[in-house]
């Protein structure tokens, strides 16, 4: 009832959905054609539901362990047999350039990937992801040196990667970062290494013995470093340092002093990481730090964003697995005997709530994923440029809302198993206790919110989100001409007169009165995301529709419940912009 | 050293299946994946030319409607080309007319110094194909292998028996059957599923082999009757009164299995 059976038929009608076809089409993936992607697919899948997935729950009880003396971190022995038949298998590289002995496919197809790993084990996965992260930052900003050390390895998953951004008293706002950097020898900017002091916390697989080396990426301040975000460079620090050709020196001067006691993800240590003179080399330029982790911010956000897909999914199949065994009740299909919960209409409402809400939030994210692909490859610089606003516009919306639909499917779930979901042993307990970090890390889910209504809305006038709008008028129009999904496109054409109507008042208000705007940012957000999300439901209905896909009958009446479940019950304008005052006054 | 094996692909057994209830068959008309049976002589074969330092591991398959998919897998898992021998003519073939079509997919491939079947097939089986193709191929041959060595051109098999093993000397070239769970198949890797993508597949026909006639012309067999499988009887509960043990211990040794 715990397994994972990756949910390939899904994934690849969502891959469509969301344009993996054009994708394949540009240059730079060349010779990777449909039938290659499903082949990797499937070949991950395999990997995700048999080796990765039987690790979950051990690894969930066993948690991570630190040595005291020693300082080493352990995890229950099955993860790291998972990582390492991950990392065997090449996986990693399957995004990165092949320059570095990437595989250079499409993120679009990495995510897919990655959704997997998530669903198969939410705290494993959350390694890659911060290696591919720290991979996506050294080959955008690491000098030649610095890329032929580090890449190779990352790529291939010899060594992992961390992020050190969090300190305590520097969470949501990064420019109270105190951690320090000093010049070994010679000035600032001429330096070749730095002593890195201070302690940071919350460092996801800060420490850990599966691989021979970590490679620490670091926000510090460098002497004279200007107040606030202006001042923060960026430094790699490895677990063991490395001589010039490479190779593995002493253990470098950052030490686990502390693993956090969490609420979920156990299997993935949450580390206080002290660093005492640590010496690390500059990424970047000097005070260029935020700009640098800025660049990946959005795919990491992606990544997190793709978690509550991942762990939506894991929650439904257990779910479904348990509704078709539990019996209880007699439904009116049944004459004798006590019948399956799952032939209750309340419940099939909640299953169906889940699946849809997981189709929903994956579309979400691939969108965003595939706008961040054509961004980066097209060979158009206007259309670059469009593919960059509509990435950077949909960042926001693909991190919190799947992560706070994540967490309301776990906890369907949970319900769906009555008393036995609060109790451990079902295993949908974990589902709920693993979903609730998603909202948090990588930019708690409010400032995602006040992301997109100030940067992403008010500063460009709203020139990207009615770019999007005016798209989704086009899916109305194509549904309203098939018959089964005229009344899905009702909803919708209302749902995008609501988003329109809150956009304008929102880039009129913002300049003057952004308090008003920030009380009801959060509302803003799911009203945006609800709308491009159904939309992408219709859109799929649609495709499968027009191709007499032996899904179309599933696929309409997934985008019927969407929208009339959900379109017709959006965030009003009233309580987008009921304002600032009234929330002060009704607090005590 | 060279090695070729058969493979079955077979629809997922992990979907309900169906029958043809024209032929008393089973429905393969959608798709098929790598028989599980069969990873492990693809696994055996590619630890024993990684043994003997050289040499490479090809793949014979018969199968419905140009199918692939399944010697994709075996091909990611390392195994250097392949023959598909697909014919709708091929249609209510018998094991023995089966057993033709292969040794000749592997007298096409130039023959090997060993070739490897599984036991049975996981969706409908006779546990006599590889038998019958070391037959008509003048091999030894060699059931039930767990472990196999290579000494020069002598293999030592281990065989398996109900009480233990056989020790089991052959010359090469020979024919062994591998039992299911004997090694642990090599997950497909990334850069093993690319490879696959450019590496040699043949597919060919029965008259292509010179095999006729074929499909239920060629069938020395009919099949009269299907049933049901008898359910599954159910467990015997034994109260825990802390002398439980004892109970099975005699249970293990009415069965003899201690
Ligand atoms: C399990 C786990 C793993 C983590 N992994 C890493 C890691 O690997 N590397 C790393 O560097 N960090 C990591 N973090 C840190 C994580 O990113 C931060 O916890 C997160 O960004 C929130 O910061 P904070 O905890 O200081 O909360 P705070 O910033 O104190 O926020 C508290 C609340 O106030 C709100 N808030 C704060 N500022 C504003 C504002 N300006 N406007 C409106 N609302 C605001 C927030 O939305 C939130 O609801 C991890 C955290 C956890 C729990």
């Amino acid at each position: 009832m715990d397994s994972y059976v990756a949910p390939l038929d899904d994934i690849i009608s969502a891959l469509r959905t969301v344009g993996l076809d054009e994708i394949l089409t540009l240059p730079a993936f060349e010779g990777i054609d449909r039938a290659t992607v499903a082949d990797v697919l499937g070949g991950f899948a395999k990997l995700a539901g048999e080796v990765i997935a039987p690790s979950d729950r051990i690894g969930d009880a066993v948690g991570a362990m630190l040595d005291t003396t020693t300082g080493d971190v352990t995890v229950a022995p099955e993860i790291a047999t998972a990582y390492a038949r991950y990392s065997e298998g090449g996986w990693t590289a399957l995004s990165a350039s092949a320059e570095f002995g990437g595989g250079g496919f499409p993120g679009l197809v990495a995510a897919a990937n990655r959704e997997m790993f998530g669903s198969a084990n939410l705290a494993l996965s959350l390694n890659p992801v911060l290696t591919q992260s720290a991979i996506e930052l050294l080959e955008r900003w690491a000098d030649e040196r610095q890329r032929s050390v580090f890449l190779a390895r990352l790529i291939d998953g010899t060594w992992t990667g961390t992020m050190n951004l969090t300190e305590p008293d520097a969470g949501s706002d990064l420019g109270a970062v105190r951690t320090t950097a000093t010049p070994i020898g010679g000035d600032p900017a001429n330096a070749t290494r730095y002593a890195i002091t201070g302690t940071k916390i919350f460092i996801t697989w800060g420490e850990h013995s599966m691989t021979e080396n970590i490679i620490h990426l670091v926000l510090a301040r460098l002497p004279g470093a200007p107040e606030g975000t202006r001042g923060i460079s960026l430094f790699i620090v490895p677990k063991f340092n490395l001589d010039d050709a490479g190779a593995l020196l002493e253990r470098n001067g950052v030490h686990c002093l502390a693993l956090e006691h969490k609420l979920g993800i156990h299997a993935s240590p949450t580390c206080v990481l002290q660093f005492t003179d640590a010496i690390g080399e500059l990424v970047g330029s000097v005070n260029g730090g935020m700009e640098a982790m800025f660049s990946m911010m959005n795919p990491a956000r992606l990544a997190i964003g793709l978690q509550g897909v991942s762990v939506g999914e894991r929650a439904l199949q257990q779910s479904s697995a348990f509704a078709h065994e539990r019996r209880q009740g007699r439904s009116k299909d049944t004459t004798s005997g006590a019948s399956l919960i799952a032939e209750h209409p309340d419940v099939k409402r909640m299953l169906l709530d889940m699946a849809v809400t997981v189709d929903a939030s994956r579309l979400l994210v691939y969108l965003a994923v595939a706008a961040a692909d054509v961004a980066n490859n097209h060979p158009d610089a206007e259309e670059r440029a469009r593919s960059q606003r509509r990435m950077e516009l949909l960042t926001p919306l693909a991190k919190a809302w799947p992560t706070d639909e994540g967490v309301r499917v776990a906890s369907l779930g949970v319900q769906i198993h009555g008393g036995m979901g609060f109790i451990e042993e079902t295993g949908i307990a974990q589902r709920y206790r693993d979903a609730r970090i998603t909202p948090i890390y990588e930019g708690t889910n409010g400032i995602q919110a006040i992301d997109l209504v100030g940067r992403k809305i008010a500063r460009d006038n709203g020139l990207a989100v009615n770019e999007l709008l005016d798209e989704i008028s086009v899916t109305i129009e194509r549904a309203d001409g098939i018959a089964e999904l005229s009344n899905a496109a009702k909803s919708l054409s209302e749902a995008v007169h609501q988003c329109r109507a809150a956009v304008t008042w929102i880039v009129e208000q913002f300049a003057n009165s952004a308090d008003a705007v920030l009380a009801g940012a959060t509302v803003f957000l799911d009203l945006v995301a609800t709308t491009v999300a159904g939309s992408l439901l219709i859109k799929q209905a649609a495709d499968h529709v027009e191709d007499g896909s032996p899904d179309a009958t599933m696929r309409v009446a997934r985008a019927e419940f969407f929208a009339f479940d959900r379109l017709t019950r959006l965030p009003s304008l009233q309580s987008i912009t009921l304002g600032n005052e009234l929330l002060t006054a009704g607090l005590r | 050293m060279n090695v070729i094996v058969c493979v079955k692909q077979i629809p997922d057994p992990a979907l309900p299946g169906a029958l043809d209830s024209s032929s008393n068959t089973l429905k393969r008309d959608g798709k098929l994946i790598l028989d599980e049976s069969d990873s492990y002589g693809v696994e055996m074969a590619l630890q024993l030319v990684t043994a003997a330092g050289g040499g490479e591991v090809s793949l014979v398959s018969m199968a419905p409607n140009g199918e692939v998919s399944g010697l994709r897998t075996a091909l990611a898992m390392g195994a250097a080309k392949a023959i598909l021998v697909s014919d709708p003519a091929l249609k209510g073939s018998d094991a023995l007319t089966t057993a033709k079509v292969l040794a000749a997919a592997v007298q096409r491939l130039g023959g090997a110094d060993l070739i490897i079947g599984a036991t049975e097939s996981s969706d409908g089986y006779t546990g006599t194909v590889p038998e019958q193709i070391a037959e008509i191929l003048g091999l030894p041959s060699v059931t039930f292998a767990k472990k196999v060595t290579i000494d020069g051109s002598t293999m030592h098999i281990e065989r398996q028996t109900e009480q233990g093993y056989d020790e089991v000397t052959s010359p090469l070239p020979a024919l062994i059957s591998v039992t299911a769970g004997v090694v642990e198949p090599r997950y497909p890797s990334f850069k093993g599923i690319m490879a696959a993508k450019s590496k040699p597949l043949e597919t060919v026909t029965a008259a292509d082999l010179g095999i006729t006639p074929v499909g239920w012309d060629g069938a020395g067999q009919t099949i009269v009757n299907v049933s049901q499988a008898e359910a599954r009887k159910a467990g015997e509960v034994i109260e825990d009164d802390g002398e439980t043990f004892t109970k099975v211990v005699s249970y293990l040794e009415n069965l003899k299995l201690i």
